[in-house]
């Protein structure tokens, strides 16, 4: 099953290198991890997508816990939460294609953030589904490059993770 | 007054009352050396290699309640370390390694003998520093010591680059540490405990099966109390040994892919299990899913919670000291009125007495070849089951293990989890250092020894009068066992051909070595060895290479899946 785990970390040298040498020495997937400080500078949030059974998942938060940097961890799966990702698309926009891109990037309440004579950026966020039905329903061919960042997740209302 | 790095350095491990530094110098940590150079304090003992620091340093540790300290030099040197470290690590020792490092400014450049330190070691460290500013030296070697001992232990790596070593700074050695992230849990929930000793009451068919947590939190009294409350039969993993007393009638010897059959088929059949500061490894218990089809409760003390429920689901999870929370159990026990049920005991002392009528450890003595066992059996006998023995990794920890009778803790010092081949004679030396007075011994094969054979040199120079058990059998035992078994008789690669004169090298190094090829000569060369009280001798005894250990639940297999030494 899929989940999002969510840490508070010490903002040390290294300390991503500790989490992401976890999951590659304990053999647990890593979907997508993001990671920039908080409003506290001394500490690092960072998201994780993961996939295991119950029991890796298990291991995972408890094998988390043990990193001495990292200060607490919340798997957003367990309860309500919010998930966003952002995505920067960059397509070829010429002729007709530009009206009908425009027109796609506002279904998804999506924004040309750049524009050159033949080309757009589009700016798109959600959760990852709506990012990747966007990239479905345009014509692939002009798609020029894609950046994605992962996803960021956080606990509805009061669900809040801390120190 | 302002300090520089080094004088720091020196200063952090007096405050700490660290007695030996296990090491080997080079470039980046000149400056620690000449400090070292300049007091009494903290003795340093210099190796022949530093992978042997940092076992001599884990042998300290492991003999002692304390911290073991090795010092190594940068590249190189902390490259040969990390076998060292990664064998504490598996085994959960406490321990702190200080590397040097290049200068600050030319980290990252490839610079001569650089190596990125905390990289290499991160998998195999509790945790590690690289400490960047002289600022943050004295703090970070608290905090290095602090998390070495506390929770469940492990090696810390403090990387100091040459230029730090240097740096003054005004010293104040901070008399307490609070790392934000880290609360070990050391006191049992009152009520799992609870919950556990009613399961345990409740038990017909109780077992007990205690680990190296038990040795490392010191609580063998309280292991001891417990299992005699219950009336229940107790095994030890190889980690444990000497956490419970050997000799005692509770005791089923050690269990997993060597241990005894009555162990074996007691964690099988039980109905309650109790696991103490143990992990249900893969040499414990075989075949996770075979062990896990029989229904039973399974209580899991352990400090580590990620030890929990990682290979087997648990009933009864106690995260905690293992001492503190087996005094909280002990007291819940004795005071319930409840006793445990004695007729439902009976019978189950009946059937394990039935196992232990299988004398799984019997073997065949012989007047023409030494058989290892006899060496050991007779090792025991002459030390009176008193010495520290530590060993290396092969057939001969295993007989070490199976038939010298551990009953007492910190006794019995080998490599467990990363099963390295090497250890045994520099973490005597650490041994011998920690326990000047005391017999200590190094079961070893001619495979192993020849892999730190350098330390004979540090043995002469520091005096230490280790006696070298060697069962020399002219191949890699277990290496050999397994080809045998499982391979066709293809004995690929495991024959140890040219093998040195044992008795000149000792010689050569400056010690005693004495040959024993025959059954006869086994026990008054161990009493002769044993006599030279200030004299390392080295005893290699050509064993029978043909001999396997037994009982042997092959990899893959379930506990009960046993071969006993009469079904060949």
């Amino acid at each position: 099953m899929r989940h999002i785990i969510s840490l508070l970390m010490a903002n040390e040298a290294g300390a991503l290198s500790r989490v992401s040498g976890l999951f590659s020495a304990r053999g647990y997937n890593i979907e997508s991890l993001t990671v920039a400080p908080t409003e506290d500078a001394t500490l690092s949030r960072m998201t994780i997508v993961t996939r295991g059974s119950d029991e890796v998942i298990e291991q995972i938060n408890k094998q988390l816990n043990k990193l001495v940097d990292v200060v607490s961890v919340m798997d957003l799966s367990d309860g309500d939460h919010i998930e966003r990702e952002l995505m920067l698309v960059k397509v070829r926009a010429e002729g007709a294609d530009r009206e009908e891109l425009k027109r796609m990037s506002d279904i998804f309440r999506g924004q040309v953030i750049d524009v050159s004579d033949k080309t757009y950026t589009i700016e798109l966020t959600g959760a990852g589904s709506k990012l990747d039905s966007f990239l479905q329903a345009i014509d692939r061919k002009l798609i020029l490059e894609t950046v994605r960042t992962g996803a960021s997740g956080i606990g509805r209302g009061e669900r809040i993770l801390k120190i | 007054m302002e300090l520089t790095g080094a004088e720091i350095t020196i200063r952090c491990l007096q405050e700490e009352g660290v007695e030996y530094v296990f090491g080997y110098p080079g470039g980046a940590v000149l400056f620690i050396y000449d400090e070292l150079f300049k007091q009494e304090k903290v003795k340093h003992v210099l190796v022949r290699h530093e992978q042997a620091a940092v076992h001599a340093a884990d042998g300290y540790a492991r003999s002692t309640e304390k911290v073991g300290v090795a010092l190594v030099t940068s590249g190189p040197g902390v490259t040969n370390a990390v076998t060292g470290i990664a064998t504490a690590y598996m085994d959960s020792i406490p321990m702190l390694v200080i590397s040097g490092q290049v200068p600050t400014s030319f980290i990252g450049e490839d610079a001569f003998q650089e190596v990125d330190a905390v990289g290499i070691t991160r998998p195999c460290v509790k945790h590690n520093f690289l400490v960047k500013d002289v600022k943050d030296l004295a703090s970070t070697l608290k905090k290095a010591f602090y998390l070495a001992k506390s929770g469940r232990p492990g090696p810390v790596l403090v990387d100091i680059p040459k230029d730090v070593s240097n740096h003054k700074v005004e010293f104040e050695y901070p008399s307490t540490v609070n790392i934000r992230s880290y609360h070990p849990q050391t006191t049992g929930d009152a009520n799992l405990v609870k919950q556990a000793a009613q399961m345990l009451l409740e038990a017909k068919r109780p077992m007990v099966y205690a680990g190296g947590g038990v040795i490392l939190s010191d609580a063998s009294k309280q292991l001891t109390e417990l299992v005699r409350l219950i009336d229940a039969p107790c095994t030890n993993t190889l980690m444990g040994l000497g956490g419970y007393p050997a000799s005692d009638k509770q005791f089923v010897g050690m269990l997993g892919m060597h241990g005894t059959y009555e162990a074996n088929m007691g964690m099988q059949n039980c109905d309650v299990l109790l696991a103490v500061g143990a992990r249900f490894d893969d040499r414990v218990i075989g075949n996770v899913a075979h062990f896990n089809s029989v229904p039973r409760k399974i209580i899991h003390l352990d400090i580590d919670p990620a030890s929990i429920s990682k290979r087997v689901k648990v009933d009864v999870p106690l995260v905690g000291d293992v001492g503190s929370v087996l005094t909280d159990l002990i007291k819940v026990l004795k005071s319930s009125k409840q006793k445990p049920d004695a007729a439902a005991h009976k019978d189950w002392w009946k059937q394990i007495d039935e196992w232990r009528s299988a004398n799984s450890l019997s073997y065949k003595n012989s007047i023409e070849l030494i058989k290892p066992q006899f060496v050991i059996e007779t090792l025991h006998k002459i030390t009176r089951g008193d010495a520290f023995i530590t060993s290396d990794v092969g057939q001969h920890q295993m007989w070490a293990a199976q038939y010298y009778k551990f009953d007492k803790p910190r006794r019995w010092i080998n490599s467990g989890g990363l099963g390295t081949m090497g250890f045994g004679l520099p973490a005597a030396m650490g041994v011998q250092l920690a326990h000047p007075g005391e017999t200590v011994a190094c079961v070893t094969g001619e495979g192993s020894i020849q892999m730190n054979i350098q330390e004979l040199s540090t043995c002469k120079q520091f005096n230490l009068p280790i006696k070298v058990i060697a069962l020399n059998n002219r191949y890699l035992g277990m290496v050999r066992q397994w080809q045998e078994f499982f391979h066709g008789n293809r004995y690929s690669q495991s024959y140890m051909d040219a093998l040195p004169d044992f008795v000149k090298l000792a010689e050569a190094y400056g010690h005693v070595g004495i040959l024993v090829e025959k059954p006869s000569d086994v026990e008054g060369a161990l009493q002769e060895a044993f006599a030279r009280k200030d004299e390392l001798v080295f005893l290699d005894f050509r064993t029978d290479s043909t001999e396997n250990v037994y009982p042997m639940v092959p990899g893959g297999k379930g506990l009960s899946e046993v071969i006993l030494a009469e079904d060949l």
